[in-house]
């Protein structure tokens, strides 16, 4: 799961000007085209720069998106919401496997990527460093959060790296059985007992403001990413992307019977365009840089996981292997 | 054919599974390795689903529904074998107890394959697939790690050790035993424990780790009759945390 719109900020452009005009003209010209890039192929420096940040952080927020559903894997109520919360959160894992392979060839090595989110250096989803308090927040992400996800996705599975498109493809065909699965959970819920219903609502209450700052800051704040958006790294605005969620999903929360805590989120009928109350983005920079409800929390998981795992990693090691850079 | 007997049988099974499947799932998140998160998690979902089957075999004789048995009940009356109830601590603790239970469980769905209680003879052969991955896991594992660095070795003896007198207890005589062979549903636990000794055998002397001395060893017994760690309550209390919030609710 992966929202995006936090990865492009501060680009400097300046090392373009200092690429191979022709080799540069050509990689435009493919782009433009509709080819993929692949991991041989000739590509400007800061291309590889982005690509390699956007893909870490997407493989990043999956292991610790893992965390806040994971912890509820133990407590299902029933085989059938348990055997699918387990397949639901070994995908995201698995999908982090997938991106740190398809980082890997560009070539920045998985433990280095690890490394980089320990020390808080690379960053990853923020939507992840709120707490689930309950069941219901549990299947709000798993239906709202993985909606958020598949737009995102969906739009960057079109873009220009070649081994991140193919990765996304097979995320986002998962993603849609998380969709479905989330779905179901909710509905139970929404025509279950008052309780059921109460504890889905409060998760709305909850995670409201969390999904609005999923997709990133607004397009009036957020860095220029022009160059980005030519070479098909980024795909689709943060303000497209949020419109597109809202267009999709308010209407189905609505039709549950639940509501949403914010007065002013309205479509405007002429322009198809969501109206709604701005989202605090400097919570948003806060919760980004280490100042969330679960910052510490999760990554102390991860470190305590990666500390207590480097001996078996160490028992794998052989004398006579060496690095090497995944196929794409 | 005594019911008693067969469904003592299929409950002491399916708790195990359901216990060990829970535990194989804590690891979902915080494995050594992205790939080691990922096969914990198959296995859950696969001894899970397991245990599922068997309840519903329980419930075609007479017992409450799958839910209702697995999510209900306390922890006096569930009929695991202890060894799967302990907490996961480290890595070589999970891995050694992977092993040796997969490779007696593998054995005793081997041997039911010739049940003469036909659904159980069908699963058995229905969950063959999944357990061949199970035991070629453990024993690629076990085989890695058991002959890798000093660190490894000594981990994986220490657990050794101190799972053994668990490990035995998975073969607690049953009362029903002779009823169960002379009714040809299960060639019985002694049997099973001969079996899987050589099992284990076969492969730790593909490692650098020393076997147990298994006739020094006291068996840590009373699971399959209720008699359970200090573990077993909280995991079974934080199974139906969500369960009980209305057990009459549909979820």
């Amino acid at each position: 799961m992966y929202g995006g719109g936090n990865t492009f900020e501060g680009i400097k452009t300046d090392s373009v000007a200092q690429e191979d005009p022709a080799k540069l003209a050509e990689f435009e010209a493919r782009i433009a085209r509709g080819e993929k890039i692949e991991p041989t192929d000739w590509m400007p420096q800061l291309y590889r720069k982005q690509l390699i940040r956007m893909i870490e952080q997407h493989a990043h927020s999956e292991i610790i998106g893992a965390l806040p559903e994971g912890t509820w894997i133990t407590r299902a109520p029933g085989f059938r919401r348990k055997m699918a919360l387990m397949a639901k959160v070994q995908d995201e894992v698995g999908h982090a496997q997938l991106l740190y392979s398809a980082a890997e060839t560009l070539g920045k090595s998985r433990e280095k990527m690890i490394e980089d989110l320990l020390s808080g250096k690379s960053k990853y989803s923020n939507i992840f460093n709120y707490p689930t308090f309950t069941w219901a927040d549990c299947c709000f992400i798993s239906w709202l959060v993985d909606a958020g996800a598949i737009v995102n996705q969906l739009a960057n599975a079109k873009g220009s790296y070649g081994p991140y498109c193919r990765a996304l493809d097979r995320i986002c065909a998962e993603e849609s059985f998380h969709l479905k699965y989330g779905h179901h959970c909710v509905i139970y819920l929404a025509s279950g007992t008052a309780k059921q219903r109460q504890m889905f609502q409060d998760a709305i209450n909850r995670w409201w403001a969390p999904m609005m700052h999923f997709f990133g800051p607004s397009d009036k704040i957020s860095a220029h990413t022009e160059v980005l958006m030519r070479w098909k790294v980024k795909m689709a605005t943060n303000d497209d992307m949020r419109n597109q969620f809202l267009d999709m999903y308010v209407p189905k929360i609505w039709e549950l019977g639940f509501t949403i805590p914010d007065p002013n989120l309205k479509k405007n009928a002429e322009t198809g365009k969501w109206a709604y109350t701005e989202p605090d983005w400097e919570e948003f920079k806060r919760v980004i840089n280490g100042d969330g409800p679960c910052n510490k929390e999760r990554l102390e998981v991860r470190r305590v996981a990666e500390e207590r795992g480097k001996w078996v990693r160490e028992a794998l090691k052989s004398p006579k292997t060496a690095y090497v850079t995944p196929l794409a | 054919m005594s019911n008693l007997a067969l469904k003592e049988l299929l409950y002491k099974m399916a708790d195990d599974l359901l216990v060990f499947g829970h535990r194989n799932s804590e690891w979902t998140g915080f494995g050594p390795l992205l790939e080691e998160d990922i096969a914990f998690s198959s296995m859950a979902q696969d001894k899970i689903g397991q245990s599922q089957a068997l309840y519903q075999l329980l419930h075609q004789l007479g017992e409450q529904e799958p839910d209702t048995v697995a999510f209900t009940r306390n922890a006096n009356q569930f009929h695991n074998c202890t060894l799967v109830e302990l907490p996961n601590r480290e890595y070589d603790f999970s891995l050694v107890r992977h092993f040796l239970f997969d490779t007696a469980d593998a054995l005793r769905w081997q041997m039911l394959m010739q049940c003469s209680y036909t659904p159980l003879a069908q699963l058995a052969a229905k969950v063959r697939g999944e357990l061949r991955y199970h035991t070629l896991h453990a024993n690629t594992w076990i085989k890695q790690l058991g002959s890798a660095t000093e660190e490894s070795i000594g981990r994986l003896q220490q657990s050794l050790n101190e799972l053994a007198p668990y490990a035995l207890g998975m073969f607690e005589r049953s009362p029903y035993e002779d009823q169960l062979m002379a009714d040809k549903i299960f060639e019985g636990e002694k049997a099973l424990e001969a079996r899987w000794q050589q099992a284990i055998e076969k492969t730790l002397a593909q490692t650098q780790l020393t076997l147990p001395d298994w006739k020094i060893q006291t068996p840590h017994v009373g699971g399959r009759v209720g008699q359970h760690t200090e573990h077993l309550q909280p995991l079974l209390d934080e199974m139906s945390e969500v369960f009980r919030i209305d057990p009459g609710a549909e979820w």
